[in-house]
Formats: structure tokens, C-alpha cells, sequence
């Protein structure tokens, strides 16, 4: 039996469609699913193996990137998505999903701790990038979405992507248990802090990044494709996500 | 009750860091400054809550009851500046912090106090000395006054108690909803005229006497009288009949009766009945026989075809110059998501898969002083436009796939802004054709998506006049992507669980023209202006039924689907009203508060309209025939070149847009190892699981325009035509859009040369029909805007007369596209096409005057912005200083250089070199393909070398093409820098010589050298090396930053 995924869309979210392109192709299902639809039916969330939060512009991100839609899900579905982590379920956010899942508390949740300590501001220049990074896999974390995976490029596309710690003990923390996932290998593109580019909680299972794998799906993606170039395309992180679910 | 949100860290605010910069660089003042975001609630608010709300814990901090002002770490600032925006303009800021009050509400009444009423403001605290010039030149950059306020606080006012303002006011409600009687009956042409200026109605004498001749029908004063009306017209009509006659809806230029005459060749007179239909949809009924992927044309919002199976694209490009010449961000915001709605509503619902946008300024380098007063600078309109592109086309959703940026001085009064969208539909939705309209009588007609304010009010009018310094501020509207983005994501679900019959955007003209033109389908509506959700109170419903707020659909509606719609319209956060209802009873029928306000017949709505009679004179132009440049190493002249503004590299700006969401990007705006070297256009995937894709591309050269309007239609579809071909494109699967933006083309003592624009736009006309004809590239929709002049301090400026193509093609299979850039050492260059050397209107020729009109400047001699354009014309109402009054024509009395007549190509010998290369590109020879355009072969073969990051060793001698004519001294300078049209620079590997040759064969083409690892670009004529530049002084010279 497939294992499957929802993936969340509507209040400006944007990039749900290739997001459950990417579970589809990883060998998952997908239903997309509006968040409205979700709130109003909590108990859904029990059906699932990953819930995707896609990238976008939720509510505009006018109070802040992703505020207003993690305030809604703290409200909301905070014991359903609490215990969707603790049965073993999957989460990856990408760019303003990454931005919800720090500002709900679901990322870092250092023992298990809710209080939001990082966060995504305003990237360093100031301005929205789109563009192509390199980025290296962490091979000690936890992260079941990236072991293994190693170097490689993703696009990147974001006003608001520089990650930041509340405190240097926080920053600290996550590098001694390796949850920095995914680090910029190259040039930082928007200075965050140690080149992270995305972090996973303890268990390795909740993972946000600010690239997006999803959006790398087939190889004529890639700007440089002709001259060839480093490591894999951005649908092996699901692949990697779908198989370890599977054998677990 | 005042919210103030500020960054703890200073540091962690790249928004100040990159503002503080801008600022510095404009102001000339060592600037840093901090952000406070405003939030003022309609009731007070627990500072609990607010942080809950309004606040990052991480890394903000936020006060309830303290200006963050006077905070320690915060001191020392010289001057606090608060921005907020005028009653009435859309604060989405705000919309969204009530709704996350509300969300966060339920039962409590004091948060939905708070939410009522909310506005949002922002600060700026400014660091450094400022002396108050500095200061005002600061609050200017910081704030449009059309649409915003600003409250400027020096350090030692702030002492003296001075603050912002507690509450921003809402807007004025006057109270007058009854609709106004206006008897025409008694009106003389003078009165006729008069209202129609006072009105804004924006009609001329013969339209105002139809209106009369109307109102005074016997048979129609019993209809009103049987409805209960009075004989004489509401308000409420003549602003309807104003928006739908308006030149923006009716395209009344187009659609006139021309009388061309060639005043040197008396045989090509003639009588020219509506260009639209003999040029634009003539092309395109000549071409549906042997084009069969075309499903709907001109009919709808925009044009349908369908290149696979299984799904139709739409596309379609709107121009938005006049709103973006007032409030730049605002105008492109609201130009973007007004073409997106466009897609919404085509057929039963389209999805944006694309956006596209075309920008023309003028110089961002212009000298302040050469700018008539009243005009804002370029570089400001270029800045506001390109922001508003970045967070229209980014909170979208859709990627922006393709576009442009020209400069040109003629630009300076009205910018010309193109915002394109493309869609996708599956070829069937519930059992019928996706592309196909039906408006039954009986169904509801339902309003969708925001409420109407006074935004935007006589926008349709008002682009039908010239800009002037009493341009409305009502004509403004700032569209919300993501309102719109909710209401798309609704539609598209309620489209596929057949919850409406068909639906149509309001965009220009508002409801007059959604309903007007739905109600043409169904044979007539009833409309309740009372029924329409306001923003605010007080509007009059002449004002309802035509406002132009944003984000709004209109649709059809079963009344046994009704209740489904509104439920599922109310789970997605959207609001929806039933308005009135589709009739067929042959009338628009308007009622408010019970009462008729309203009724006109359909027939005379869409077909009163007298047709316009317009005079047209052509006058050949003679250029004169300077000699170019000439140099023994023309390295120079490239580099000047590619750092001309034109060619230079706009990567810093099109970054900024996002070109990858919904991951179907293949050709993106940079390819190349580095991805910075320009693409010829874009190529996206039509879905996930296919091969399939499709390619946009562009063609635009107003430049062209200075010798002959026809040349430069050719040269803009060639350009396109031949962008599409280059990238791996059908030949025989490409539909274009046309859209035109002229000059007033109608003599009058304002415009004395009217006669000759009229003249440029017939002959563009019979170029475009020509060019597609020839490539078999049907036009499936179009649109023009005819106004493009600006008047300011006693002068006008008016754009050259300019026609962007956009096209629209397949591709079969997206593994088979190619790029601009070498892909290695050893590979062959062949150039194909002819060159013909011609260098007049050409970008060598543009850095030519540029520099000497540079000089001049510096020689304190006349300014180059009033010298330089046959465009710009001093003194109102006065026969154009540099522009011959007869025709219209150029003289060139400021003795900058011409190099004779513009570029050409020959249209069918490229018709068939492009089907050669089409096949040689679908069978894997050819390893990069760039068009040459702008700046010519030389340009090209720098932007293939810098995207490989490859050099080139070439031989340019004996190049197909009548460039031999010319004396040897000059066949150097014309080879490199010609712009004949039909022509690529194509590299291929080594083995593929003969098999690529043997192709070639009675073609037009040289094999002219080799790409090399040494990253030096050569080319030799003959014995002589006419050219050596290395690939980092190149790089150098196309990433000099524009402005």
C-alpha cells in the first residue's frame, strides 16, 4: 500500500501543486488540501504519512513570513499536529512552509519546547532572489529527507530567508545535535547565520528548509543543465522521505 | 491606540540595510535608518494579544503604550518620517491584520472591536546629518503623494511634543445616493462637448449627438417612461455608455474609417474600414484553414489555442502606462493582476501558468534638468514599476517566465508598462469545451471577490485622454494578489464542480462592462446597485456600477447552484453578492434602492456607436546618411554597446522575480554555465508527467519606427517569430498577440501631426499582416492603447509609435530545446540569415547620438532629451519643434548622427531558413542558437561567448547578404553591428559539419569559425582582425548597472 501525503494549499500558499507532484513521483500519494478544509476537520491529519507545507505567500506574509497561517495552526491544530509528529509521521516545510513551521514551533522544538527560538527574516541584501544555490546534505544529521544525499543545487526563491537564532546557545545546540540539515555550500544568498539553509527536529523527521527541492523535480530544470553539474536533482529528497517511511 | 513594531537587532532588517543604501545613493547624505510598522486597531487591544498577533518573538519587539521612538536603543535620529496611505486607498496590510484578529476572535467583542476599523502606517527614524533639502528629497523617495501621506518629525519637534497622527481618517462620506438627471434634449454641441469634458466622459462631439439623438427616440422615451424613468439620461447611463464607448473598451481608432494618403506614390492610396478587422482579424481568418489549433480567437478576454492534447492555453498582454506614470507601484501591481484575472475569466476559468512583462522607460541617466517639470524621473518610474512586478507577480504564484526592458527617451512622459498572462484549461470541463461562453437567461448575476470603493474611477476614460496635471488620483487603484489569489484558488475549485455557468473579469469600466458585456450573451440584465457590497458608505451608483476596485470577478450563476457557491465561497474567505439577474429582455436594466436608475437598450449600447473617420498622411522619411564610426579594433564600440542600458545585462532586476514556481521551467530569462547570459525566451512544460512544452517569446523595436512604422511590425514579429524558432519551436505551432501603443494618431491643434501618426499606424498595421501572413502566425488577441502623449511645463512627450508581439508556440519536446551559450572549445559557428548593413535606428546608432548628445551637454549646448527624439514636442498645441509639420517626420536639425535607413528582413527567404533550422534543432545538431537583434551580430556573439564563458575565433568575410555593397572601409563596422532581421548565430560540433551543411544547402548562411577554451573573442575580415576583446572585459561591460 502507497504511503500518503497531504499537502496543504489556499490563503496564498503556492507551490502546493508541485509539491504533491513531487510525493506523486516519489512513489506516495498526495491529496492537496486546503487549510480551511483541515481546520475545520482536524482528525484529518490522522490519515497521513507527510503533511507538506508548500511555498507561497500565506496571507500575503504582510505581518511577518508566515505568521498569520502558524497562529492558525497553533490555535487550531496544535494537539493533532503534535501527535501526527509523535506516531511517526513526516513534515517537510519549503520556504514559507519553512517560515510557518519555525513560527508555530514545530521546528526547532528542542525537547520538545513549542517556543518559537529561530527564525526567518529579511535576507541581508534586502531584496527577493531567485536563483540556483549549492547546498551540502549534512551527512551526520538525523534528517531523514537529506542522509546521504550530499552536494548538490537547488533553487532558491525568497525575500525572507536568513535564518537566525534567538541565542548563540540555540545556535549552538543545533549544530552539536547536527539538526542544520542542509547548509549553503557556495555563496550564502542571504546571510543567514552558519549558511543554514534548513534544520530538522530531534527525531529527524520535521524538516524545514528555505530551497525548493520541489521546484527540481525533472532534470531540464537546472539553468546549467548543458555543462553538466554537481549531485542529484531535488526529487531524491522525497524519494529518500517515501523510502524510509515505507521501511518503517 | 497605537501598535509599533520594530527589529531588535538593527542588523536584522534587510529591508532598512538595502532602503538606508537607496536612499544614501539618491540623497547624496550618509544615511541609516530603522523600520517601525504601525499598527493602529479600532479599539484598544491587550499587549498580549497584539504580540500574539502583530510580532516575530524571535527577533522583534513591539510597544502598546510608548513610541518605539524613544527608545534608548533606538536615540539619535534626526528625522522620523510616517508613511500611511490616503482614505480609500486598499491597505492590505490592514486587511489582513483584522483577519487575524478575527481568526483568532471567535466570541470575543473587543478583538473584533479592535479589527473594525484597523490601519496600518509605517515609520522611518533617519540617522545622519540631513539638512531639510536632504530631507525633503528623503520623504520624496520615501512616499507617493497620490496615494500616501506623509508626517515628517524633525528630532527637535518630536522635544516640542510633536507626534503622528493618533488615527488615520477614513475615507470622506458624502451622501449622495440618488442618481442625478441630465436632459440632453435642450443641449447645443458646445453644451455636449462641455459635459463631456466636466463628466470625464471622454466622448467626442459626433458620440454626444448619437447619445442625444438617442435620449430624443420616441420609442425610447416610452420605454423609460413605461419603466418609470424620466426622458432625461441618469448619471448612471452616461457613465455606462462613457465606459463602454470609451477608446480603452471600444478601440475606436482601430475600428475607424482611415483615408491613407501616400503623398509621394499617389497609387497606394486607399480607404481603410476598421484596421482591426482588415488587418488583425483578416491575418488571422487567412490563416485558420491551415492552422487548426486555434479554439478561440478575439472573442473573449484572450485567445485560446490548443498545441496537445488534452488541455488549451490562453494568453493574453494588457498595457497599464497611464495608471503606472502617476503611481508606478501601484499602476504595475494592478496591471499584473488585472491580466491575470483576464485569464480567470476566459472561457469557463482559466489558471495562470505564466506572466510575462514588457517595460519601457525613459533613460534612468536622464540630467534632471532636461525633464519637464511635473514629470517624475524615470529611474523613480522604473523603481516603482519593477517593485510593484516583483510583489504582484511573486505573491501570485506565477512565474514571471519572459520579458523586456527598453529605454528610450520618448518614454519619459508615459512609460509603457506590458503585463501578459498565460493559462492552461483542460480541453473539457464537465462535458463542455473549456473555451466556449454561455450566459443563460434566469441566471443570477453574482459579484466576486472585493468591494467596491472609489478606486479607480473613470480609469477607462481616463486612459482615453492625454496625462495631464489634472489627471484624477481617483483614477489610482493598488490591486491585493493575494485577495486575488483566494478567489483564484475558489474559482478554479468551484469551476470543476460546475457551480457557475461562465464568468468574465471586471477590469476596466468595472461592472459596466463585465455585466454589459455577459448581458450581450444572455440578451440582457438586470443590475441592483444597491445589492453590491461597498467598502464604505456614500458612493453614488453611478460610481458603484463603474469603479474599478480590484479583485473582482463577475459570473453567471444557476439559481439551484447558488447556495453551494456561497458556502463554498464562504469556507474559501471569499466574498460573493448576487447583483442582479441575466435577462433577455434586450435591455440593461439598472435599479438602486428599488428605484430605476437606469435603462438602455443592448443594441444601442454595443452598436450606437458612430464610427470615427480619421485622415492619414504618409511621408517617406529621409534619414541622412552619416558616416559610422570606423575603427581598426571595434572592442570599444561592443563594450559601449553592451553597457548601453538597452543591451546591458538586467539580471539585478529580473532576479528579483520569481521564474520557478510551479517547477516547469526549462528556458529561463539567463542561461549559460554561470545562468547570466540573456536568453532568447522561455520555454516552460505544459504539465508534469509529459514531455510537452510550450515557448514565450517577444518582439518589440520602436526604434524602427523613426524611418518606417511597416519595417518596424516586421522586424517586432520577426523577432519573435525567430526567438521561438532558436529556442526548438514548432514552425507550424505559434499564435502571436498584438499590442500597440501609439502616439495620439487624430490631428487636432494638439496633436498637428496627427495625420502622419494615423499614416505610421496603417503602415505597422500592414507590416504585422505581412510579417504573419508570411510565418503563418495567426493573431489570437490584441490590444492598443492610443494615447500616448504627456503633457508638462509647455512641452509634450510622446512615445514612438510602438507594437510589442508576444508569441505564444509549442514545443514537442522540452529534452530538444537549446540555448544562447557555447557549450565547448571546438565546436563550429555558423552565422545564418543575410546580412544587409544596415546600421540606421540601430543600437551602434542610438550609442552614437547618446555620445554626442552627451557631449553637446557637456558643451553646454541644448539638451539631448528635446533633441534627440522626433517624439518630443515643445509647446502645447504648437507644431512640433523637431518633427516637420507636414508629415511628421524627422529632419535632423540637432546634428546628431544618422546612419540611414533601418533594418529589413526578407520575409520569406527567413520562412524558410527557419523551417531548415527547426529540423536541425528537433534532430540534436545544433548545440546553442542566438538570435541577433539588438546591437547585431557582435552582441550576439559576446552574450553566446560570456554565457559559455568560451571565446571565439571568426571569419566575417564574404557574409551572405548585400552588405558587399558597401565601400570596404565600412564592411567591418556594418557586419558587426548591422540589425538585418533573420538572422542566428548557431554553433554545432565538429562531426556535424557536413550533415548540417548538406541542410543548409540554398540557404543563406557562413560557416564562420570556432568556439575556443582561450576566452578571447576574435573576428577577422579577411586578413585584418577587426575585433580582439577578452571575455572579462565584456562581462564588465554587460553587467554595468542600469541607473
Amino acid at each position: 500500500m502507497k504511503t500518503r501525503a497531504l499537502v496543504l494549499s489556499g490563503y496564498g500558499i503556492n507551490a502546493d501543486e508541485e509539491l504533491a507532484q513531487a510525493f506523486l513521483m516519489a512513489g506516495a500519494e498526495a491529496d492537496r488540501r486546503h487549510v480551511a478544509d483541515v481546520v475545520s476537520e482536524p482528525a484529518l491529519l490522522a490519515q497521513y504519512d507527510y503533511i507538506g507545507f508548500p511555498g507561497g505567500f500565506s496571507f500575503g506574509d504582510h505581518l511577518g513570513s508566515g505568521l498569520v497561517l502558524a497562529n492558525l495552526f497553533r490555535q487550531k491544530l496544535e494537539p493533532q499536529l503534535r501527535s501526527f509528529v509523535a506516531d511517526g509521521g513526516l513534515i517537510i516545510g519549503i520556504c514559507n512552509g519553512f517560515q510557518t513551521l519555525v513560527k508555530t514551533g514545530l521546528l526547532p522544538a528542542l525537547d520538545g519546547d513549542d517556543r518559537p527560538v529561530v527564525s526567518l527574516v529579511h535576507n541581508d541584501h534586502g531584496q527577493f532572489i531567485d536563483d540556483w544555490v549549492l547546498v551540502d546534505c549534512e551527512s551526520e544529521s538525523p534528517c531523514v529527507w537529506t542522509r546521504g544525499l550530499g552536494r548538490r543545487w537547488l533553487p532558491i526563491r525568497h525575500g525572507e530567508g536568513r535564518f537566525v537564532t534567538d541565542t548563540p546557545e540555540t545556535l549552538q545546540r543545533l549544530e552539536a545535535e547536527h539538526l542544520v540539515a542542509l547548509r549553503y555550500a557556495g555563496r550564502n544568498p542571504n546571510g543567514a547565520v552558519a549558511s543554514i539553509a534548513g534544520i530538522c527536529d530531534q527525531s529527524g523527521r520535521v524538516f524545514g528548509l528555505m530551497p525548493h527541492p520541489e521546484a527540481f523535480i525533472h532534470l531540464e530544470c537546472h539553468p546549467a543543465r548543458r555543462h553538466g553539474f554537481e549531485g542529484g536533482i531535488g526529487l531524491d529528497l522525497f524519494q529518500q522521505a517515501v523510502q524510509w517511511k515505507e521501511n518503517n | 491606540m497605537r501598535i509599533e513594531i520594530r527589529f531588535i537587532d538593527s542588523m536584522l532588517d534587510g529591508r532598512a540595510s538595502s532602503l538606508a543604501e537607496r536612499l544614501t545613493r539618491r540623497v547624496g547624505s550618509n544615511l541609516t535608518l530603522r523600520i517601525v510598522d504601525v499598527v493602529i486597531p479600532g479599539a484598544p487591544l491587550s499587549a498580549d494579544r497584539a504580540r500574539s498577533v502583530f510580532m516575530d518573538p524571535v527577533v522583534q519587539t513591539l510597544h502598546t503604550d510608548a513610541a518605539a521612538a524613544e527608545d534608548a536603543d533606538l536615540a539619535g535620529w534626526t528625522a522620523l518620517v510616517e508613511v500611511a496611505w490616503r482614505p480609500g486607498v486598499t491597505d492590505t496590510l490592514a486587511i489582513t491584520a483584522r483577519e487575524a484578529l478575527l481568526q483568532l476572535a471567535e466570541a470575543e467583542p473587543a478583538v473584533i472591536a479592535a479589527a473594525e476599523g484597523l490601519a496600518t502606517a509605517r515609520q522611518f527614524l533617519l540617522y545622519g546629518k540631513l539638512d531639510e533639502a536632504a530631507l525633503q528629497r528623503t520623504v520624496k523617495l520615501l512616499h507617493n503623494p497620490l496615494v500616501q501621506a506623509a508626517t515628517v518629525i524633525r528630532a527637535a519637534e518630536w522635544q516640542t511634543g510633536m507626534r503622528p497622527p493618533a488615527l488615520y481618517p477614513a475615507p470622506a462620506v458624502h451622501d449622495k445616493p440618488e442618481p442625478e438627471l441630465i436632459a440632453l434634449a435642450g443641449l447645443d454641441d458646445a453644451a455636449l462637448e462641455a459635459l463631456s469634458t466636466t463628466r470625464l466622459l471622454a466622448l467626442t462631439l459626433p458620440e454626444m449627438q448619437a447619445l442625444r439623438a438617442y435620449f430624443a427616440d420616441p420609442a425610447v422615451q416610452a420605454a423609460r417612461q413605461a419603466a418609470g424613468l424620466s426622458v432625461a439620461a441618469t448619471d448612471v447611463e452616461l457613465e455606462m455608455i462613457a465606459q463602454t464607448w470609451s477608446e480603452h473598451c471600444k478601440h475606436k481608432i482601430f475600428n475607424a474609417t482611415i483615408d491613407y494618403v501616400d503623398q509621394t506614390n499617389p497609387a497606394a492610396n486607399r480607404t481603410v474600414r476598421s484596421l482591426y478587422k482588415s488587418c488583425i482579424k483578416q491575418t488571422t481568418e487567412d490563416l485558420r484553414p491551415t492552422r487548426p489549433f486555434l479554439r478561440s480567437v478575439f472573442t473573449d478576454n484572450a485567445g485560446v489555442v490548443a498545441f496537445h492534447e488534452g488541455s488549451v492555453l490562453c494568453v493574453k498582454a494588457e498595457t497599464h502606462n497611464s495608471p503606472s506614470a502617476l503611481d508606478p507601484y501601484g499602476g504595475a501591481i494592478t496591471g499584473i493582476v488585472g491580466v491575470n484575472r483576464d485569464i480567470l475569466g476566459t472561457g469557463i476559468g482559466a489558471k495562470p501558468i505564466f506572466n510575462t512583462n514588457v517595460l519601457c522607460f525613459g533613460y534612468p541617466d536622464t540630467v534632471e534638468g532636461e525633464l519637464p517639470k511635473g514629470l517624475m524621473h524615470p529611474r523613480e518610474i522604473m523603481e516603482g514599476v519593477h517593485k510593484g512586478i516583483v510583489d504582484g507577480g511573486n505573491q501570485s504564484g506565477i512565474p514571471t517566465a519572459a520579458g523586456a526592458f527598453l529605454f528610450d527617451e520618448s518614454f519619459s512622459g508615459k512609460p509603457l508598462v506590458f503585463c501578459g498572462t498565460g493559462g492552461i484549461m483542460p480541453e473539457t470541463v464537465n462535458g463542455k469545451p473549456s473555451w466556449e461562453k454561455e450566459v443563460r437567461p434566469g441566471a443570477l448575476a453574482v459579484m466576486l471577490g472585493g468591494r467596491i470603493g472609489k478606486d479607480g474611477i473613470h480609469g477607462a476614460t481616463f486612459s482615453s485622454l492625454a496625462l495631464d496635471e489634472s489627471s484624477p488620483v481617483s483614477a489610482v487603484q493598488i490591486g491585493d494578489p493575494i485577495i486575488q489569489r483566494r478567489m483564484t484558488d475558489f474559482l478554479l475549485e468551484a469551476r470543476d464542480l460546475g457551480l457557475y455557468e461562465a464568468l468574465t473579469d471586471n477590469g476596466a469600466g468595472g461592472l459596466s462592462s463585465s455585466l454589459g458585456e455577459m448581458a450581450e450573451a444572455s440578451g440582457g440584465v438586470r443590475i441592483d446597485l444597491s445589492a453590491c457590497p461597498l467598502k464604505y458608505p456614500g458612493l453614488s451608483p453611478w460610481e458603484i456600477l463603474v469603479s474599478e476596485s480590484q479583485e473582482r470577478m463577475s459570473l453567471a450563476v444557476a439559481p439551484e447552484c447558488w447556495d453551494e457557491f456561497r458556502a463554498l465561497a464562504e469556507r474559501r474567505g471569499v466574498e460573493a453578492a448576487i447583483v442582479g439577474e441575466f435577462t433577455n429582455s434586450g435591455y440593461i436594466d439598472i435599479i438602486a434602492h428599488d428605484k430605476p436608475a437606469g435603462l438602455l437598450s443592448l443594441d444601442f449600447l454595443h452598436r450606437g456607436l458612430p464610427a470615427m473617420h480619421i485622415p492619414a498622411r504618409w511621408q517617406p522619411v529621409a534619414r541622412t546618411d552619416d558616416r559610422p564610426p570606423l575603427r581598426d579594433n571595434y572592442a570599444d564600440l561592443l563594450l559601449d554597446l553592451l553597457a548601453e542600458p538597452n543591451v546591458a545585462s538586467k539580471e539585478a532586476l529580473v532576479r528579483q522575480y520569481d521564474h520557478e514556481v510551479q517547477g516547469k521551467s526549462i528556458e529561463k530569462p539567463f542561461a549559460g554555465r554561470q545562468a547570466d547570459a540573456p536568453s532568447d525566451g522561455a520555454v516552460l512544460r505544459v504539465d508534469h508527467t509529459t514531455q510537452r512544452g510550450y515557448s514565450v517569446t517577444h518582439g518589440i523595436c520602436p526604434r524602427y519606427s523613426d524611418y518606417d512604422t511597416a519595417l518596424m511590425a516586421r522586424m517586432a514579429v520577426d523577432e519573435a517569430y525567430r526567438a521561438h524558432i532558436g529556442l526548438g519551436g514548432h514552425p507550424d505551432k505559434a499564435a502571436a498577440l498584438d499590442n500597440f501603443c501609439w502616439p495620439d494618431p487624430v490631428e487636432s491643434p494638439g496633436t498637428p501631426d496627427g495625420a502622419y501618426k494615423a499614416a505610421q499606424l496603417v503602415r505597422a498595421c500592414d507590416g504585422l499582416r505581412e510579417a504573419c501572413l508570411a510565418y503563418g502566425l495567426p493573431l489570437v488577441s490584441g490590444k492598443d492603447s492610443m494615447k500616448n502623449d504627456a503633457r508638462a511645463d509647455g512641452k509634450k512627450i510622446s512615445v514612438r509609435p510602438t507594437l510589442l508581439v508576444t508569441l505564444l508556440g509549442a514545443v514537442e519536446n522540452v529534452q530538444k530545446t537549446v540555448s544562447t551559450d557555447f557549450l565547448d572549445a571546438g565546436d563550429l559557428i555558423y552565422i545564418l540569415g543575410d546580412t544587409n548593413g544596415e546600421l540606421g535606428c540601430t543600437m551602434l546608432e542610438r550609442v552614437a547620438r547618446r555620445q554626442a548628445g552627451a557631449q553637446r551637454l557637456r558643451d553646454g549646448m541644448a539638451p539631448t532629451l528635446a533633441g534627440s527624439a522626433a517624439q518630443v514636442a515643445v509647446g502645447d498645441g504648437a507644431a512640433p519643434a523637431a518633427v516637420s509639420p507636414a508629415t511628421g517626420a524627422a529632419s535632423a536639425p540637432e546634428n546628431l548622427p544618422q546612419f540611414g535607413p533601418a533594418p529589413d528582413v526578407d520575409l520569406q527567404k527567413s520562412r524558410e531558413l527557419y523551417r531548415v533550422l527547426a529540423r536541425a534543432i528537433s534532430g540534436r545538431i545544433v548545440r546553442s542558437c542566438h538570435d541577433c537583434s539588438d546591437g547585431g551580430l557582435a552582441v550576439a556573439l559576446a552574450e553566446s561567448c560570456l554565457g559559455g564563458r568560451l571565446g571565439a575565433r571568426l571569419q566575417l568575410s564574404h557574409l551572405p547578404g548585400t552588405l558587399m555593397q558597401y565601400t570596404a572601409d565600412q564592411y567591418a563596422v556594418r557586419a558587426l553591428f548591422a540589425e538585418s532581421g533573420g538572422r542566428f548565430v548557431v554553433s554545432i560540433r565538429k562531426e556535424d559539419r557536413e550533415r548540417f551543411e548538406d541542410t543548409l544547402h540554398g540557404h543563406s548562411w557562413r560557416f564562420a569559425g570556432e568556439v575556443s577554451a582561450e576566452p578571447v573573442l576574435r573576428c577577422s575580415v579577411g586578413e585584418s582582425l577587426v575585433l580582439e576583446t577578452n571575455l572579462a572585459a565584456l562581462e564588465q561591460a554587460f553587467k554595468t548597472p542600469i541607473g
